[in-house]
């Protein structure tokens, strides 16, 4: 068990206190279940569907012969899949990791798509623990003026890139829709394609920033063991579990192209996480099939004010195994592995499963001139929600990929 | 041979090999080109809707055929607009229709197709229309104004060759417009078997993107696409020809 709680001296003494009792008295906290005032109800089916599976996962059961077998078939059945996600797949990494690259190869030949997220807010009312934005943490907050964001986005427009991922952190008040809106405007002078990681939000809403220019829309769900996401998002909005987990149907049914999934690795029991993240993506596929998927696999990374924070039992191989089952489940699916993670696994992961990386990152809100053309910015700039571990810019990512063998792919979108 | 031209919507065309969209490089244009004697490239919008991309025009050698496609497409409306978005782009009239609403197996929408392809005719396009090998599909085509059919020999990234040859045969058959394979042709035999079967070109791009020597390979595809043509004119003998006669006649013993 990691310590997440951390006490900023910033605190008032009232602040404090609430804090210690949400953190220790669950009876303190609201029902995570229970939906909030404004939250849209869909009673969608595709929750029973993934859940289903997943309560019942006893990966112990899985032995060499059943990862042996699901190696062998052709289409990976959602029972081969968890005998990939087992324990006892471990031994099998070459062989997966060979399935997966002729899959890979197949869907996307030797291609990898580039893109970088802008951060435009870290404002946020919610109290995650394991997040450096956290309401409790103290950090420099900030929101950037559209005119900022203009020029942030010119800056990244300029470095060559045409994929841009829009974030904020959750704050609804600080970061409203319209803001998001004419954010998502403002994108679609600089940039091909336009993506957004911002809180839930209602169809209606979500049709509102597909007519601004979004079409893609990444939720992590952090981790789909209910009980344990109980215990790390103990204060606000985004407490509710089940309005997150329908974040992407929303999102289609609003008009979006495509949506991503991810559990944050490292939270909970981070097998059954993975499975719960393809099966989601899967089933919501199934129900609609023109939905373009894709995965991402973040594990924890170290925050401000707490260094120790790290992905548990979760280390390169286990994060290997879980891309490469992604793959041979979901051969079609596009798979982003964040800067989160070191240059050389990235290198080495491009190769087998992922599809997209990110280059240029940085996780400050504002801090864009001074990163990349190392100016002193004039302003202020907020900061990080966690450490990045590759650092690459964008020419050097292209660069890179390039001679690794692959095809940088800065765009292959069209807004219609 | 000199005068067996490939006619799609009036225009003329020596070789039968088109390049398929998809895994892109000027390396492949060129081996293309060059070696397989492409003179009909398929350039997929979506993708040359990039900074890259808008040198790709720059990159086709003179006299070659662009064929934009409208990948990306989920309906008929959307691929209308990304074929008026190629002619502006300054493409051309040619078009090849793609709808998928699926993203899991890629595999067209042959409805939304079909009324695609008579909006854009009547707007003077040569649609060339990708779908699932459907006899009727492919004979609203034919009323709806495409200038060919494109049928697909199996599932994008399944590898399995001619999936769908049975049916493709029905489209040959019974289709008096050009019948394009497209989709699934991985290897020269394969190609050369739906010649044989009277397929009038193929279209490829994975089999030479993904190739050791992608010149050789595309060498490869010409001499198998023209070795199936020839046999196809040539008719078949008596082996592989469909209701095979045999060598001693089977009614020999009647008398008179
Ligand atoms: S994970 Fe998101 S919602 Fe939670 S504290 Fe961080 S920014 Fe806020």
């Amino acid at each position: 068990m990691q310590n997440f709680f951390v006490d900023s001296e910033f605190l008032s003494q009232q602040a404090l206190e609430r804090k210690h009792k949400l953190e220790s008295d669950a009876s303190f906290r609201t029902n995570h279940m229970q939906y909030m005032p404004g939250m849209e109800i869909i009673n969608s089916d595709v929750y029973e569907s993934v859940m289903s599976h997943v309560n019942s996962y006893d990966y112990a059961k899985y032995s060499a012969k059943d990862v042996n077998s699901a190696l062998e078939h052709e289409i990976c059945s959602i029972e081969d899949f968890k005998a990939l996600l087992s324990p006892a797949a471990r031994n099998f990494l070459e062989q997966m990791a060979i399935r997966a690259r002729l899959e890979t190869s197949k869907h996307f030949g030797n291609t990898v798509y580039l893109f970088t997220p802008l951060y435009i807010a870290n404002y946020c009312e919610n109290y995650c623990v394991y997040c450096g934005f956290n309401c409790y943490n103290h950090i420099r907050r900030m929101k950037l003026s559209l005119e900022q964001i203009d020029h942030e986005m010119q800056i990244i427009a300029n470095s060559g890139m045409e994929e841009i991922l829009i974030l904020t952190g959750e704050s609804r008040s600080q970061s409203s829709v319209e803001y998001i809106g004419e954010s998502c405007k403002l994108a679609r002078k600089y940039f091909r394609m336009v993506g957004l990681e911002i809180y839930p939000v209602n169809t209606d809403e979500y049709a509102y920033l597909h007519e601004c220019g979004a079409d893609y829309v990444t939720v992590f769900q952090e981790t789909y063991d209910a009980e344990k996401y109980e215990t790390l998002h103990l204060f606000g909005h985004k407490r509710v579990y089940p309005y997150r987990f329908d974040s992407q149907e929303r999102a289609l049914r609003g008009g979006m192209r495509g949506v991503a999934f991810s559990a944050l690795l490292g939270l909970s029991d981070f097998r059954k996480d993975a499975l719960a993240t393809a099966l989601h993506a899967y089933y919501l596929q199934r129900k609609y099939p023109q939905a373009e998927i894709s995965l991402s696999c973040p594990r924890l990374r170290p925050i401000i004010n707490n260094d120790k924070i790290n992905p548990m039992d979760v280390h390169e191989k286990e994060l290997c195994q879980i891309l490469c089952a992604y793959r041979i489940f979901l051969p079609f699916a596009g798979i982003t592995v964040s800067s989160r993670e070191s240059a050389s696994f990235r290198d080495g992961i491009v190769k087998i499963a992922a599809t997209k990386v990110s280059a240029g990152v940085s996780t400050g809100i504002g801090d864009h001139e001074s990163k990349y053309t190392g100016k002193e910015s004039q302003s202020q700039e907020g900061d990080e929600q966690f450490e990045i571990s590759d650092s690459r810019s964008f020419d050097t990512m292209y660069h890179d990929m390039s001679s690794e063998g692959l095809q940088p792919v800065l765009n292959d979108y069209l807004y219609v | 041979m000199n005068d067996d031209k490939l006619v799609i919507g009036g225009h003329e065309f020596s070789s039968r090999f088109i390049l398929g969209s998809g895994k892109y490089s000027m390396k492949l244009i060129e081996a293309a080109v060059k070696y397989a004697g492409a003179e009909i490239i398929t350039l997929a919008v979506r993708r040359a809707n990039t900074k890259e991309g808008e040198n790709i025009l720059d990159f086709i050698p003179k006299g070659v055929t662009l064929l934009p496609n409208t990948s990306g497409a989920r309906n008929c409306e959307e691929a209308v607009r990304i074929a008026r978005l190629a002619r502006e782009l300054g493409c051309g009239d040619f078009v090849k229709i793609e709808i998928m609403r699926d993203s899991k197996y890629l595999l067209p929408d042959n409805q939304e197709t079909v009324k695609a392809t008579e909006i854009l005719a009547r707007e003077g396009f040569v649609v060339m229309p990708y779908m699932y090998p459907d006899l009727n599909t492919a004979r609203d085509l034919v009323n709806a104004g495409a200038a060919c059919v494109m049928p697909l020999a199996s599932p994008i990234g399944s590898n399995k060759g001619l999936a769908t040859r049975e049916f493709i045969q029905i489209l040959i058959d019974e289709i008096d417009l050009p019948i394009i394979v497209d989709a699934g042709i991985g290897r020269p035999s394969q190609a050369c078997e739906a010649m044989e079967m009277g397929t009038a070109a193929i279209m490829a791009n994975t089999a030479l993107a993904t190739a050791g020597d992608i010149p050789m390979m595309a060498g490869a595809f010409k001499s198998a696409i023209e070795a199936g043509r020839k046999a196809y004119l040539a008719g078949l003998g008596r082996v592989l020809t469909r209701g095979a006669a045999a060598s001693d006649p089977l009614t020999g013993f009647l008398r008179d």
